[in-house]
């Protein structure tokens, strides 16, 4: 599948209708994780700062599923110099940044009702997913400030695969290190710990989220796709 | 589970709507300027608009 979507005229083609598609499977999923949301009844600990779980779990997970995504693109244009593969690291960024910056902002609000303080400087959880959040600023601001595409596809590509190394790092740096954030609670080897009524809401969220990360990536490759287009018969009209 | 939703978040409240209302702002923000990117290019490309 993949390599047939690597003709820009096929992806065109599949992404018209599945960009869309993906939208209103996002939007839905999105009723009904709000609707499980507000049913569930405050945990026993957190109170009803449980529902901030519903958003922030999901946004943190996602930080990490787009970098794995930025990271995937960025080797193949690298490796392949596919101007495809650029325009999906290109388009994954700013979504990728805009998770983080959720992830960081509601895990901030948990963290004040739960541990009593906005933030905690040296935890292993909140710095790496700050350092995630700064790889993917340094993504947009490199890319930005070369104007040389041909220049700039390395470059910002070679960023993206440095900032990979910080992914199991986010994952494993409750496990590895003392952290006041709680370690996973659903993808566990004995199964997940949470109760069923807040894993549905929580899991179900995080499909939302997935779903609405696919379709306006999908549009924003659609995006690059079209504004290369304009360049070259900008150029074209030029000459 | 409870058959009515529950909105009551009481001295939460404070740190609850304000993760909701962020999240709602940089989920609407990222559709609207994907939207936008996408028929701006796609008009300039169909040769409607110039490119910067």
């Amino acid at each position: 599948m993949f390599p047939a979507l690597a003709n820009p005229a096929r992806f065109m083609a599949f992404s018209r209708w599945a960009a869309p598609l993906l939208g209103v499977i996002a939007i839905g999923l999105l009723a009904i994780g709000l609707a499980l949301d507000f049913r569930a009844p405050p945990d026993y600990q957190q109170g009803y700062a449980v529902h901030i779980m519903f958003i922030h779990v999901p946004a943190a997970w996602m930080s990490l599923v787009v970098y794995a995504c930025l990271g995937g693109a960025s080797f193949i244009s690298l490796v392949f110099r596919h101007p495809l593969a650029q325009a999906a690291a290109r388009a994954a960024a700013p979504l990728g940044a805009g998770v983080t910056l959720l992830a960081l902002v509601t895990g901030s609000l948990w963290g004040k009702t739960t541990w009593g303080a906005w933030w905690v400087w040296g935890d292993p959880r909140l710095t790496s997913v700050l350092v995630l959040f700064l790889f993917y600023l340094g993504y947009l601001a490199l890319d930005a400030s070369l104007d040389d595409e041909a220049r700039a596809a390395p470059a910002t590509s070679i960023l993206a695969l440095v900032g990979l190394v910080n992914l199991p790092i986010v994952h494993f740096s409750v496990t590895w290190w003392r952290s006041l954030h709680q370690a996973s609670s659903v993808f566990r080897a004995d199964g997940p710990s949470m109760p069923a009524i807040y894993l549905a809401p929580l899991l179900t969220m995080a499909l939302a989220y997935m779903a609405g990360f696919g379709a306006l990536w999908l549009v924003r490759i659609r995006a690059e796709v079209w504004r290369r287009r304009a360049q070259v018969r900008a150029v074209r009209a030029a000459g | 589970m409870s058959a009515m939703f529950d909105f009551d978040a009481g001295r939460y409240g404070a740190y609850v709507w304000p993760a909701y209302a962020a999240t709602a702002i940089v989920i609407a923000f990222l559709v609207i300027d994907s939207l936008w990117r996408a028929r701006r290019w796609k008009r300039a490309a169909e040769g409607g608009e110039r490119a910067p």
